[in-house]
């Protein structure tokens, strides 16, 4: 594997929502083109930690971060932070899928045209690459105007992927994206995931954790708020340093 | 304890199973020779299908635990660790039986000398064999390490014996196909360590995570 530099250096990080602290003093580096996956028990702060990774929790009155959060080496907690351009260059994928109530190509070129691209012709080929990217083209490109809530719950969650990359973005944040779809789906998606890692960094949330082991390159360990240990997947999986991660992924935790 | 458990339970069971099976063969085919007892000889040969058996069924259930449980670290390690170390006892079944059909051939000819190579190099491959399948199971100590240092005697022992019974081929010529014979014993005792060795190099790993085959220990 070629060196990649850190497109995110999380340090000293801390998530609030009131008095309870859900994500404990973390530091840890997300690598450009890799695959990153957070694992953990229920309730352990993965997700608030992927969502911190776009200002998702912002949208959580009671939410407050300190810390640094150094997105390409400028913290994204600044006051001057353009979060509307953050999230573009920063895309997420929910654990449901979730396309917007109007047609296929609606879906994906609804992020385009609200960045201000007019030209049909132009909008035309994002969507199309857009969907090429997604692995949706071949299954879509016929019925474009069909309500993107007609297709299956695969190919909708592809249709997610794929309103995601017509942003283009340089992250694309997963929290849960197969544990709604069955496992012909979540293959085609595993797949995916690890086609796209070659152009956008990708940071997934798994309860799976043979998904963790099967597409990651890094994986991440939390628990209660912290994070327990971080390394490259293959150590995590099958010599692990920590105590607490080794009973985790064996099954004996609790 | 959990299901997934009690099966690890039982694959180390029949892991030392099949290691005190194998001791059994390698102490039976070497007294055998040395007290020319041929009838043992012949049963070290016919037990040698139960071994073989052992190592099938081990080797089955360890790809049935990773196909149905799908185990990870520490498991993962045991699992695999099992697997190879099944492979490395029946090869050294074989070898007793190696042993025991050149007793049966020997025991046919008058003495060409007492043994006294060959015994000192089997009490030692026997005790590599047993403490390693005892580290297999007590965990993780030095008792590999000091294993696989025995192994340097083995070879010693391998090289003097060879020079004994080269001075008897080149003293007479006739003596040749009973030397050839007993070097061929010296050497299976010889290979029977390095499985030993094999065996201990792989429950570092169990235990450490860490392969050191191919590498200077310390």
């Amino acid at each position: 594997m070629v060196e990649s530099k850190n497109i995110f250096e999380i340090k000293n990080f801390s998530i609030w929502y009131g008095n309870f602290q859900a994500v404990k003093d973390i530091n840890l580096s997300i690598k450009s083109n890799r695959i990153t996956a957070i694992i953990g028990p229920s309730g352990c702060g993965k997700s608030t930690l992927l969502r911190a990774l776009n200002r998702m929790n912002d949208l959580i009155i009671s939410s407050r971060a300190t810390g640094q959060m150094l997105f390409h080496d400028v913290d994204i907690y600044d006051k001057d932070t353009d979060v509307i351009e953050l999230r573009r260059r920063v895309g997420m994928v929910f654990q449901k899928p979730n396309p917007f109530p109007s047609s296929v190509y609606e879906n994906v070129a609804y992020g385009p045209k609200l960045r201000g691209i007019k030209k049909k012709s132009i909008l035309d080929g994002i969507v199309e690459q857009a969907l090429i990217k997604a692995d949706l083209w071949k299954e879509v490109k016929d019925k474009l105007n069909d309500s993107g809530l007609s297709l299956s719950g695969g190919q909708m969650q592809r249709l997610c992927i794929a309103r995601s990359l017509a942003q283009e973005p340089e992250v694309i944040l997963f929290d849960e994206p197969t544990s709604a779809l069955d496992p012909i789906s979540t293959a085609h998606i595993e797949n995916l995931l690890q086609e796209l890692q070659k152009t956008v960094t990708i940071v997934i949330v798994t309860h799976n954790m043979q998904q963790a082991a099967r597409i990651s390159h890094y994986t991440a360990f939390m628990y209660i708020g912290e994070l327990i240990e971080f390394g490259d997947t293959n150590t995590i999986f099958v010599n692990p340093v920590n105590k607490l991660t080794e009973e985790y992924i064996t099954g004996r935790f609790g | 304890m959990s299901v997934f458990e009690n099966e690890l339970e039982e694959l180390r069971g029949n892991i030392l199973k099949l290691g005190y099976m194998v001791e059994n063969a390698i102490r039976d085919s070497v007294s055998s020779l040395v007290e020319r007892d041929t009838k043992l000889a012949e049963e070290v040969i016919k037990r040698d299908h139960l071994i073989n058996a052992l190592d099938v069924k081990i080797d089955e259930e360890c790809v049935r635990l990773i196909a149905l449980r799908q185990p990870m670290a520490r498991d993962l390690r045991l699992i695999t660790t099992a697997m190879k170390i099944t492979t490395d006892l029946e090869r050294m079944g074989d070898l007793a039986v190696n042993i025991a059909e050149r007793a049966i051939e020997l025991n046919q000819e008058p003495q060409l000398k007492p043994f006294v190579n060959i015994p000192k190099m089997a009490k030692i491959a026997q005790s590599m064999v047993r403490d390693a399948l005892d580290s297999f199971v007590t965990g993780c100590s030095r008792l590999p390490y000091e294993v696989i240092k025995r192994d340097d005697e083995v070879d010693d022992l391998t090289v003097k014996n060879f020079e004994e019974l080269l001075a008897f081929m080149i003293k007479d010529p006739k003596n040749i196909p009973l030397a050839i014979k007993r070097t061929y014993v010296a050497k299976y005792l010889e290979r029977i360590a390095d499985h030993a060795t094999n065996i201990c190099e792989m429950i570092i790993y169990m235990c450490k995570g860490k392969m050191i085959r191919h590498t200077e220990i310390t």
